[in-house]
């Protein structure tokens, strides 16, 4: 038999759901609808003459070979910032979870960074490893001779930007982690115990697959957060540098439309950088959505 | 009821507003004591008179002024004055319909204004060829050199003789370090320093077409030997450790104020930093140069920002703009902020006023950077007037990092700058061609 809630009025269901439609037609829908209008256009920068040119944005974006470049450097920053994300997290949520005193006081200090803006995280991570005066390379290069410097050295940079990135977002995975940890019935975790199963074994046949819905789903959310929401991490630690070395595209996007004002370039990659996420989280859904056991 | 309640409050607004001063909005970028500068400025002209009240806001640093103030124009919400950082200073003017020039305002309202009393390199900035004077000149600085006293001397150096040549400054870098200093020389700005300042110091084109001001079809031009044998300097003073990259924009100055870097090259605005932080004795000197290079020293490029009027408002608002600006460049006003700021003076009646003051005797070096810019200036010196001067910059960052990081030879390193930085130029070109 099936349930069904029935409502008499049939516009009661589109009224309740108007305050959330309005919300995402002006803040998602229309502006995304501005940045493909845009990306056939060329513009100056106080919008007073605006021509259609059509596809020429985008092929002058794919026709420069630095914009191609920072394509590779876009998937390595989200896979590293996913994964490592991803791990380090379940790995907090796993020992937060075994904790019985003190409890409160872990959880709290690991979800705080979540409160940190992106642009202050960036900022603190700098002082952090400013070559010659931050207090983490001072340590490095006066106690183990190693010599930081993220300004001339492209996998420091990355480094740098991963790491603030992934401690950025490591907060809320822990959240998700932790509650999906929390809704697993002990009694299972007991009987595996009680049939002699290492905690590792536990962890691995029992807790791990039944995560994996939230695991799923902390996957698109950290690859969107990689690919949208950490340009001003990029933006107050490396500025794309050395070189061209950590420039994702989002920053680019930044770069090109905010401080440079060339909204139809800037445009034009806002819309490639969003196929991109449409069509990486159409493919996970049809094709890692699979390997979930609801 | 309601409607004579109504009509009494119109009665009311229309009277007050008949009264009330005329608001002139001002929008800048300036922190901490240059915010407060600014509203000092705001409030003595205020004070002066009773017809006009400028208003001035922070909002956000120069090139998020610039978008904010775009973004309003297409809203129809810009403010009357807008201040806009010299690399801007192409795209403004390119923007003919959002701007009105501040010749034509100054002619409108009938104030006296002699384009002739302003310091050439500067006001030259920020005229277009028809000679109209398109903005205000109001924070200028330019590019110089710094180094450490304390450590020329513990390095066996004259502490009174700053180096005035690039081989020079190698030379000197060379005794840094073999007297234990682990960062001789480093400079911010590469873009301005290195190459722009660099250009017109020697009175060599940046780009073509006068550095920009002949139009929008200047490409850039600095592949030159010259060019090259500076960056190849460079390039093997980073080799051998005398210099050392500390980042971009202005991001190497507290190398320079913690002590740890020994000589510096940036911003004259700089000095704010430097006197108030350092603490040892420090010597401001002129921009290095190569002796052998005809014609140089020239005059050094200008930085900072000047205040731009934004089109679409009231005649009254317009002659209130003018009162201000006239307020702003009397040569006591002038004077006054140059010592406050060690912003330059922009009208020369100001350097003099305050060099009659004594104040280039009471802190030396202050006038390094007025001294550098009061000349008479080429068509190869005026200034650099390029559109995406922003994206060029940034591209100027980060094809020479190659060069440091040992990526990329100097030489393959300026072409793919010069490569990309013309394809962004012909990108404005195609934009602003109607």
């Amino acid at each position: 038999m099936e349930k069904r809630v029935l409502f008499e009025l049939k516009g009661l269901p589109w009224l309740l759901m108007a305050p959330q439609l309005a919300i995402i037609g002006v803040f998602f829908f229309w502006p995304a609808a501005q940045a493909l209008l845009q990306s056939l256009q060329e513009q100056d920068a106080f919008g007073l003459s605006t021509r259609w040119v059509g596809l020429d944005n985008f092929r002058t974006l794919l026709s420069d070979s630095a914009y191609l470049e920072s394509f590779l450097t876009t998937a390595l920053f989200s896979v590293l910032v996913a994964v490592l994300g991803i791990g380090l997290s379940l790995i907090l949520a796993i020992f937060a979870d075994r904790i019985i005193r003190g409890a409160l006081l872990y959880r709290t200090m690991l979800i705080v960074p979540y409160a940190v803006a992106p642009a202050v995280a960036g900022v603190l991570w700098v002082f952090m490893f400013s070559p010659s005066i931050g207090v983490v390379s001072y340590g490095l290069s006066h106690f183990l001779g190693f010599e930081w410097n993220h300004l001339l050295n492209s996998t420091h940079a990355m480094t740098l930007i991963v790491a603030a990135a992934v401690w950025k977002q490591l907060s809320y995975n822990f959240l998700f982690f932790l509650a999906g940890l929390q809704s697993i019935q002990k009694s299972l975790i007991e009987a595996a115990a009680i049939d002699g199963a290492s905690p590792w074994r536990r962890f691995w046949t029992i807790q791990l697959p039944l995560l994996s819905p939230t695991t799923f789903f902390l996957l698109v959310i950290n690859m969107v957060y990689a690919f949208f929401d950490t340009f001003a991490i990029i933006d107050a630690t490396t500025h794309g540098g050395p070189g061209r070395d950590t420039v994702i595209l989002v920053y680019k996007v930044y770069q090109d439309g905010f401080k440079g004002g060339d909204i139809g370039g800037s445009a034009a990659q806002s819309v490639i950088l969003m196929v991109i996420v449409v069509a990486l989280t159409v493919f996970q859904f049809r094709y890692v959505e699979k390997k979930v056991q609801y | 009821m309601k409607l004579k309640i109504a009509a009494v409050a119109l009665a009311a607004a229309c009277s007050m507003s008949a009264q009330a001063q005329t608001e002139i909005q001002w929008w800048h970028s300036m922190t901490g004591g240059l915010n407060e500068w600014v509203n000092d400025l705001s409030k003595q002209f205020n004070d002066s008179q009773k017809d006009y009240k400028v208003v001035p806001t922070f909002k956000g640093n120069y090139d998020e002024s610039m978008t904010t103030a775009m973004a309003a124009f297409r809203a129809g919400n810009a403010p009357h004055i807008l201040q806009v950082f010299e690399v801007g200073t192409a795209t403004m003017m390119a923007s003919k319909g959002a701007i009105k020039p501040v010749g034509e305002v100054m002619k409108q309202s009938g104030a006296t204004f002699d384009p002739k009393a302003y310091v050439p390199a500067v006001s030259g900035y920020y005229t277009a060829p028809s000679g109209e004077m398109m903005s205000f000149p109001f924070n200028s600085s330019t590019t110089i050199f710094y180094y450490n006293k304390d450590a020329f001397k513990a390095a066996g150096l004259d502490p009174n003789k700053a180096p005035t040549t690039w081989p020079e400054v190698t030379l000197a870098a060379a005794k840094l370090k073999a007297a234990g200093s682990k960062c001789p020389y480093t400079t911010s700005w590469m873009s301005w320093v290195h190459l722009e300042s660099f250009s017109t110091w020697h009175n060599v084109l940046f780009a073509t077409q006068n550095n920009g001001f002949g139009g929008t079809g200047s490409r850039l031009a600095f592949n030159s030997p010259l060019h090259l044998r500076h960056f190849e300097n460079l390039s093997n003073m980073s080799k051998q450790g005398l210099f050392v990259y500390k980042g971009r924009a202005s991001v190497a100055v507290p190398s320079f104020v913690s002590g740890e870097c020994a000589m510096f090259t940036g911003s004259s605005g700089s000095y704010a930093d430097v006197s108030k932080g350092a603490k040892f004795a420090y010597g401001l000197a002129a921009l290095p140069y190569y002796p052998d290079v005809p014609g140089a020293p020239q005059n050094t490029v200008i930085g900072g920002a000047s205040l731009w009027v934004m089109a679409g408002k009231k005649p009254a608002e317009y002659k209130g703009v003018a009162e201000f600006f006239k307020f702003l460049s009397s040569p006591e006003i002038q004077s006054a902020s140059h010592k406050r700021t060690g912003y330059l003076p922009i009208t020369i009646a100001a350097y003099q006023l305050t060099e009659k003051s004594g104040f280039y005797k009471e802190k030396p070096g202050t006038d390094v950077a007025v001294t550098q810019m009061i000349r008479k200036t080429t068509d190869k010196s005026r200034g650099i007037r390029l559109g995406n001067f922003v994206q060029i910059r940034t591209i100027m960052d980060e094809e020479t990092e190659q060069i440091w990081a040992g990526k990329k030879e100097p030489k393959e390193a300026l072409e793919a700058a010069m490569k990309r930085g013309n394809e962004q130029l012909e990108r404005f070109q195609k934009a602003n061609s109607r």
